[in-house]
């Protein structure tokens, strides 16, 4: 039973197990991945790439190793193509910081991001006087991919944009904007985060110049994340400190090789080797199987809920989540309310006010499911529904 | 089980339904807006202080029922009072629903009710927090 592969699915909530639907937030980790984390530390755990003792190699190896793992997820060519960051936000933030931009180039976003691929992205244009265009959504929540010409022309210089959204469950024509954005010599940059526990990635494929990762948000440990970068040496390193140098006096400092410059101090190597022992948990569960049971229990959840509230969204292809406005009732009392009955769901923003503002919502109820969720989960969370209509009228 | 009509008590959905002095005033002496940056909650608190005396006072909230039903509340509770009255109930109101205090209290009886619900604590004390402010804005 994949209940008994996660330990906190046992964990109770107002006396029943608890129906964790905040998957969109972060999942639940499986035993495979607290176990190998445990076992660094108990086992391997000493500082990397500067120690002739054995500890020190085994933990290099470890967390090399990790990054290898990373790259074959990610159908990255080498390694060095990985950094390892604290999580998407890091990543993206690493990249704007790098980019070579001025008055009259302009970044184009969508109207999908989290606010971490945006406001990166809108400081990096009040810096350097760039222009930030913004890509609209349709009221499905789609792209509108025929906005596209309009918006990309010469002076695009950087394209950012979200695989799935983490507010409508959006899964988005990436190759579609990538091919665009290329043709008219843009850099682009996806925000991975919510599409790494629902299905499978091949970087090289897509052709994007970055892609961001979360470990947290697909089964591995907080704290940990990646940025895959087809050209990291375009980008200038960002903090300074031991690790990412290769020699140091008072006139001169030269750099590592990437991506080793980009990663100054000491890394989080338990996070690292959490991350890849993540994939391959994720790997062995076969990632069809995942996204046809997340599928089946996503339309279960729009069939149940069409009727009883207003579904925020209804994109062309859904992955991991679907929101929701209960007529009348706030959001936050529609979270507390379901609380009580042991589900838990996300309300607010979501990190997502523009989203919020194109559907005339302060926030949303959000449900977002993972491989360990069952049908009976979301039955529960439509009695807490008919318990909101019960208190509210 | 905790049940949520602990919280969603029969005050808090008649206030969040028909709520007392809801709107902004014209000629306000004292105004302020509170948010909750972590769900987008906002509501403007309007004061107008004769002498010392609160003798309008009214509130605008985009929030959740426990945001809007609390706000109402006070209005009515700091309505009529001296604005250092009114301070002083709202420091008495942070004080109660401070975590582990269980004492009593029968002006504010009606807002405790969210103790049992730690995560909605700031819901029920944006417009008291925003009023503080209000009034801090001319000293």
């Amino acid at each position: 039973m994949l209940e008994d592969e996660f330990p906190i699915c046992k964990r109770t909530v107002e006396g029943k197990p608890v129906a964790y639907l905040d998957n969109a937030s972060t999942t639940q980790k499986p035993r495979a991945v607290l176990d190998a984390v445990d076992r660094y530390y108990r086992t391997s755990n000493a500082n990397v790439h500067r120690g002739v003792h054995t500890l020190s190699v085994e933990a290099t190896e470890a967390y090399e190793g990790a990054r290898a793992r990373v790259a074959r997820y990610l159908g990255a060519k080498d390694a060095a193509e990985i950094v390892f960051t604290r999580g998407t936000t890091e990543a993206i933030n690493l990249v704007a910081y790098g980019s070579k931009v001025g008055p009259g180039d302009e970044v184009l976003v969508t109207e999908l991001e989290h606010h971490s691929n945006l406001v990166p992205w809108q400081q990096l244009c009040l810096r350097t006087g760039a222009t930030l265009r913004v890509l609209p959504i349709d009221d499905a929540g789609d792209w509108r991919l025929d906005a596209i010409p309009s918006l990309l022309g010469p002076n695009t210089k950087i394209v950012a944009m979200n695989h799935v959204s983490n507010s409508l469950g959006s899964v988005n024509d990436i190759a579609t904007l990538i091919a665009a954005a290329r043709e008219v010599g843009a850099v682009t940059v996806v925000d991975g985060a919510q599409r790494l526990a629902h299905g499978p990635v091949d970087v090289s494929a897509l052709g994007c110049d970055f892609y961001a990762l979360s470990g947290h948000k697909m089964y591995g440990p907080m704290g940990i994340g990646a940025l895959y970068g087809r050209d990291l040496e375009a980008l200038p390193p960002w903090q300074f400190g031991g690790d990412m140098v290769l020699t140091v006096s008072f006139d001169e400092t030269t750099f590592n090789d990437v991506p080793h410059r980009f990663e100054a101090g000491t890394p989080n190597v338990a996070g690292a080797v959490g991350l890849a022992a993540a994939m391959d948990f994720l790997e062995a569960a076969d990632l069809v199987a995942v996204a046809n049971h997340e599928r089946a229990l996503l339309d279960y959840a729009v069939e149940q809920l069409s009727s009883r509230v207003r579904l925020i969204g209804t994109p062309k292809e859904r992955s991991g989540v679907v929101s929701f406005a209960v007529e009348g009732v706030h959001p936050h009392d529609v979270g507390t309310i379901l609380d009580t009955h042991g589900v838990a769901v996300r309300a607010g923003h979501h990190c997502t006010q523009p989203v919020m503002e194109h559907f005339g919502v302060p926030a949303t109820v959000r449900l977002s499911v993972a491989m360990y969720n069952a049908a009976e989960e979301i039955d529960r969370l439509v009695a807490g529904l008919d318990d909101v209509r019960g208190i509210f009228g | 089980m905790t049940d949520a009509r602990a919280l969603y008590r029969a005050w808090v959905l008649e206030h969040e339904k028909a709520p007392r002095n809801e709107g902004r005033l014209e000629d306000p002496t004292h105004s302020a807006r509170g948010s909750n940056p972590l769900c987008g909650d906002r509501v403007d608190v309007d004061l107008k202080v004769e002498g010392d005396s609160i003798v309008r006072v009214a509130f605008e909230s985009r929030g959740c029922a426990i945001a809007k039903a609390s706000a109402s509340k006070m209005t009515t509770l700091v309505d009529g009072r001296s604005p250092h009255e009114a301070r002083a109930l709202a420091e008495r109101l942070t004080t109660l629903l401070a975590r582990g205090n269980t004492e009593d209290d029968e002006a504010l009886a009606d807002l405790l009710g969210v103790r049992a619900f730690p995560s909605r604590t700031r819901c029920a004390t944006l417009a008291w927090t925003t009023l503080v402010d209000a009034l801090k804005e001319s000293e």
